[in-house]
């Protein structure tokens, strides 16, 4: 079996966090839908070529998260919850509306010039798909 | 199974120019141990003393639940080694050596041989002599694997194998840790490897262990802070800080013991905190180093 879960050296971030990425990915686009069963921890680890506490570490994170469920002695499936996607899409969105708060103040915009940034990206994205 | 498969307690060797001083070690059944130390810290006779060829002076030592050096002799029948000075028969050809190894370990298994001739594109016709590096690391890899020891302990298997071959090596000592009752002990100066498949990772200088945890609390806790001094500010008092460096306005932290409440405390204390960057293990180790070298030369 092949994960398509891809980890690379040269990515500045920790190994575990690129495994949380891709799964998450995975799961908010469909490909892994609720129920589906992961590869165990060993096996995951050993397709990666990765140790086995790293994957350990991001199956646990993932499992804190309510993306993931784990039984003892039974491996991990996807959470049986059927607006995961859209839920991980949602966690998403507001990840990067938090980081967009930030530069404005940063840049000392106010709320309202920040909202009407946002709605002209909006509305520069509905033209490029009509 | 679990428990330890190498169980070190107090395990002194002292030679004229080098001490193994006092080592405690600790191996889980199943895990890969990265042991990692700069050229004559002491990673190859910590493993020379774990396969009973050098005898320690003091400590116990146990392997596989065997007490070493005294029980070496039914301990190796489940251990693999692979070192560098090790010596393949230059004449003979690398079959000769698998029917030879065969013949000494029962639990050889053919089928698996012939995998990773196949996987590690060797040919068993070949003479050793006429082998390069790589294929020769690779001939007594397989040698080591096909036996399917409990334990494998390698020595430095990745120096100087091109990065096609290293990844294949890589690729077998993980598949290997596909069955949880094996374990692997393997030194390294390279971090980039010890780093990629290590659960657990032990450092060595100057004949000591200077740390030895678990993979993640080691690339979690230590942590870079670049900070940036406001006018009139002193640089707040952080634990575990082994490095100071920078500027005198833009001070760079190293610490080893990081918690995220730190940087709140540096802003409140007029050191606004520009990045705080993960460390490579390289990186870590070098600190390491350098740290605990500085506290023994004061």
């Amino acid at each position: 079996m092949h994960s398509g879960i891809v980890i690379s050296q040269a990515d500045g971030r920790p190994m575990y966090l690129q495994i949380i990425e891709q799964i998450r990915q995975r799961i908010a686009v469909g490909d892994w839908p609720p129920g589906k069963e992961l590869p165990s921890i060993r096996e995951l680890a050993v397709m990666l070529r990765v140790s086995v506490i790293t994957v350990k570490r991001a199956y646990l994170e993932l499992e804190r998260d309510g993306i993931i469920l784990t039984q003892q002695g039974k491996g991990s499936i996807v959470a049986p919850d059927p607006g995961l996607g859209a839920k991980l899409y949602d966690q998403e969105l507001s990840r990067h509306i938090g980081r967009v708060a930030e530069l404005g103040e940063l840049l000392g915009l106010t709320p309202r010039e920040l909202a009407s940034r946002v709605r002209e990206a909006a509305d520069r994205m509905t033209k490029e798909y009509s | 199974m679990n428990g330890l498969s190498v169980h070190f307690e107090g395990v002194s060797k002292i030679y004229p120019h080098f001490t193994l001083d006092n080592l405690a070690l600790e191996l889980p059944t199943g895990t890969i141990m990265g042991l990692i130390g700069a050229n004559g810290a002491g990673k190859s006779t910590t493993i020379r003393i774990l396969m009973g060829l050098v005898h320690q002076d003091q400590g116990r030592v146990r392997v596989l639940g065997r007490e070493m050096p005294r029980e070496q002799a039914p301990a190796k029948l489940d251990i693999g080694y692979v070192s560098e000075d090790m010596r393949l028969y230059g004449s003979a050809t690398l079959a000769w050596h698998m029917k030879f190894i065969r013949s000494i370990y029962p639990q050889w298994n053919q089928p698996y041989a012939e995998t990773l001739l196949r996987r590690f594109d060797l040919k068993p016709q070949q003479r050793i002599k006429g082998l390069s590096h790589g294929q020769r690391v690779k001939a007594a890899l397989l040698l080591a694997l096909a036996r399917r020891p409990r334990l494998l302990v390698l020595d430095e298997p990745t120096t100087g194998l091109d990065p096609v071959a290293r990844q294949e090596v890589l690729a077998e000592l993980m598949a290997v840790l596909a069955d949880e009752d094996r374990t692997i002990l393997f030194s390294s100066h390279n971090t980039l490897d010890v780093e990629q498949i290590s659960d657990q990772i032990t450092f060595i200088d100057r004949g000591r262990i200077i740390a030895s945890d678990n993979k993640e609390m080691f690339l979690d806790r230590w942590r870079r802070l670049r900070l940036a001094l406001l006018p009139g500010a002193v640089l707040p008092r952080l634990p575990g800080v082994v490095e100071v460096g920078g500027s005198g306005r833009l001070p760079i932290l190293v610490t080893d013991r990081f918690d995220p409440a730190m940087v709140a405390v540096c802003n409140d204390a007029g050191a606004t905190v520009q990045a705080v960057d993960p460390m490579t293990l390289e990186e870590i180790f070098v600190a390491n180093v350098h740290s605990r070298r500085e506290k023994q030369t004061v």
